[in-house]
């Protein structure tokens, strides 16, 4: 017996989708599932193809070719008031012409719900805006419609919440702020949410799962945990963070570790680290990983000899170094500043170390400049 | 903090240099009040001399009164012609807003073969010049062995209203965010619903602002009229044929009534407008 779409509930699945619109191929044979209950981030550049592929689980566009599922219901061809899924959009898309009560209870009244009034207090509670019921949407600040835009949301308890950039527009105090709200409402109210967004900050902050979707791909999927330690490919390891890529070779096998020949000197890293794909690869250490000592002490891990302190920031918590190694590369190094004042001053000869668990292996074929271009707040619409 | 500054003299500002500060100031308002005086002196002239004791002609002041106000239809025909210029006015306002709407619909909304056509096409009427559309309807209405009137006349108006109607609604749906009515239909409102609690509620001051125009341009046409109304006579046409031997008065009071009338109506609107945003 087939279910009524809008009574779908599940996991969300799509499978093979693919959408172009004339040659432009937004979304390339994409299949991801997103687990009932979760919050799931799409993280890329724009023109990533992430809100393409929102829209298509909406319903607002149909896919080229695949489908998509919610539950056992196959839902790629539904109408977007027939499936069980609300959409938060980027500028909120309140009716102008309606009041706040009235914008929140549009999805009840739709379906014919009994208790209008009773749902649209309790959500009006739940984002702490009661007081605004009667007025306009114009009259709200951004952050007033970002809340209320939620609440007219979730006050449906759709099977999927679709967020698309929703703190886009707000600015960073605000944004940290509907961070923490958000994701605390996700856990009050038990629904999926699907979060689109290119700041990789505000999907760390939130999602427990990341797919990070590059040229209608997605790279990598995991959580921010896995993600930023053990990136597979350059795009992820810079778009996520900053991170030092340094060309070598692989020399050779230690049991569980691989021997790693960077222009000369010998560094180990575990092999379950490395995507390499034959004997070149790209050696990746995030920038706080590294540790600086002075030519001649002793040090532990994977050393680096002949760096030489090219530029320092001080930022406050932590202080930022450039180094520039023989080969001519510039590597990247956070220190905390545990210590008060930046212990090295600019010209001074230095070693560099880490230990050899931090290390990731790239394909040694990578562009070693992909995602770096890519500047998160530039992209604000 | 305790040592004594010196304090230096104010500067004085030289009287031109002041001079021109003052006019860079109130220039616009300058400007406004000329401007404003070019538009509105007729209209006063019309309202002044709706209260002339003219007699036969309203060409000179001959004393104040009352009586073309209590009595406005005291002029022969006068009434007859405004009732005429009324019931046109309604009924090609009513048809021109309601197909005018629906083409700014199709043309904004939707994509089909000949729509950047039809987006050309609709401003002809109202880039031909009204003698030869007078003309050429006429022939037209004559071809089809049907006589000059009423009808034919309110067939007329609504074919120039109707341009006018579609660019002003069209302009309405321009401006309106597609991203509201797919929020609608996102809440479980279908096609239908999300057409009437959304899009129409949100393009509706674009069609009464259409409506208005439509409604003033078909009362204040008399070239097209001349033509195809025969021998019913409409308020300019009343007032054309007056001309020749002298325009009585009431013609100064239903013309300022008429001004009026358009005057409460813009600032009603503008009241609810800035009630609405409140």
């Amino acid at each position: 017996m087939a279910i009524d779409p809008i009574d779908a509930r599940g996991d969300l699945r799509l499978t093979r989708i693919t959408k172009t619109y004339g040659d432009f191929t937004a979304v390339d044979d994409l299949t991801l599932t997103i687990p009932k209950g979760s919050f799931f981030a799409l993280l890329g550049p724009s023109g990533c193809g992430k809100t393409t592929t929102l829209r298509m689980v909406a319903g607002l566009e149909e896919p080229t070719v695949g489908s998509i599922h919610l539950g056992d219901t196959d839902i790629t061809t539904t109408r977007p008031y027939q499936r069980p899924i609300n959409t938060v959009f980027q500028n909120y898309a309140l009716f102008p012409h309606l009041t706040i009560f009235e914008n929140i209870a549009f999805g009840l009244r739709r379906r014919g719900v009994k208790d209008v009034k009773e749902q649209v207090d309790k959500v009006l509670n739940l984002v702490e805006l009661p007081h605004l019921a009667e007025r306009k949407p114009t009259q709200l600040s951004g952050g007033q419609q970002q809340r209320i835009a939620l609440a007219r949301a979730i006050v449906n308890r759709p099977a999927l919440l679709l967020l698309d950039e929703p703190l886009g527009a707000l600015d960073l105090k605000l944004r940290r702020q509907m961070q923490i709200e958000l994701k605390w409402i996700q856990r009050e109210v038990g629904l999926t949410f699907v979060h689109v967004t290119h700041d990789q900050e505000e999907a760390m902050t939130m999602a427990d799962t990341i797919a990070v979707m590059n040229e209608g791909r997605i790279e990598q999927m995991g959580s921010p945990v896995d993600l930023y330690d053990d990136p597979e490919t350059a795009f992820v390891a810079n778009f996520l963070g900053q991170s030092n890529l340094i060309k070598g070779k692989i020399d050779g096998n230690d049991g569980d570790s691989l021997v790693i020949d960077l222009f000369g000197q010998k560094i180990s890293m575990p092999k379950s680290r490395s995507h390499a794909v034959d004997s070149s690869l790209y050696a990746g250490i995030r920038p706080e990983k590294f540790r600086i000592s002075r030519t001649g002490s002793t040090v532990r891990g994977n050393v680096l000899t002949g760096g030489r302190i090219e530029d320092v920031s001080y930022i406050g918590v932590s202080t930022q170094y450039v180094v520039a190694m023989p080969w001519g590369q510039e590597l990247m190094v956070f220190e905390q500043n545990d210590d008060g004042v930046p212990p090295f001053n600019k010209g001074e000869e230095v070693v560099i170390s880490w230990e050899p668990n931090f290390t990731f292996g790239l394909r040694g074929d990578e562009d070693i400049e992909a995602g770096t271009e890519v500047d998160p707040e530039q992209l604000d619409e | 903090m305790s040592t004594k500054v010196k304090e230096a003299p104010i500067p004085t500002i030289p009287l031109n240099a002041r001079l021109s500060r003052w006019f860079g100031r109130n220039l616009l308002r300058i400007y406004m009040f000329f401007g404003f005086s070019y538009l509105f002196i007729p209209v006063a002239y019309t309202f002044a001399f709706s209260f002339n004791d003219s007699g036969k002609s309203n060409l000179i002041w001959k004393g104040f009164t009352f009586s073309n106000w209590q009595n406005p239809c005291g002029a022969p025909q006068i009434c007859e012609a405004l009732g005429n210029s009324i019931k046109i006015g309604f009924l090609a306002t009513v048809f021109s807003t309601i197909l005018g709407t629906m083409i700014a619909f199709a043309i904004a909304r939707y994509k089909f073969a000949g729509r950047s056509s039809s987006n050309l096409l609709i401003f002809l009427p109202m880039a031909t010049p009204e003698i030869v559309l007078g003309a050429s309807l006429l022939s037209l209405f004559l071809v089809f062995k049907v006589n000059p009137g009423f009808w034919p006349t309110v067939i007329a108006h609504v074919v120039f209203c109707i341009s006018f109607v579609v660019v002003t609604v069209k302009a309405r749906i321009a401006s309106l965010d597609p991203r509201l009515e797919q929020a609608a239909m996102d809440l479980y409102a279908n096609e239908v619903e999300t057409f009437r609690r959304v899009t129409l509620p949100l393009v509706a001051p674009g069609i009464a602002a259409a409506a208005l125009l439509a409604f003033s341009l078909s009362f204040d046409d008399f070239i097209i009229t001349n033509f195809n109304s025969g021998t019913m006579t409409t308020f300019p046409k009343f007032v054309y044929v007056s001309a020749a031997r002298g325009i009585p008065a009431q013609a100064n009071v239903i013309g300022s009534s008429m001004f009026f009338l358009a005057l409460a109506i813009v600032i009603a609107g503008q009241l609810v407008n800035r009630k609405k945003a409140r």
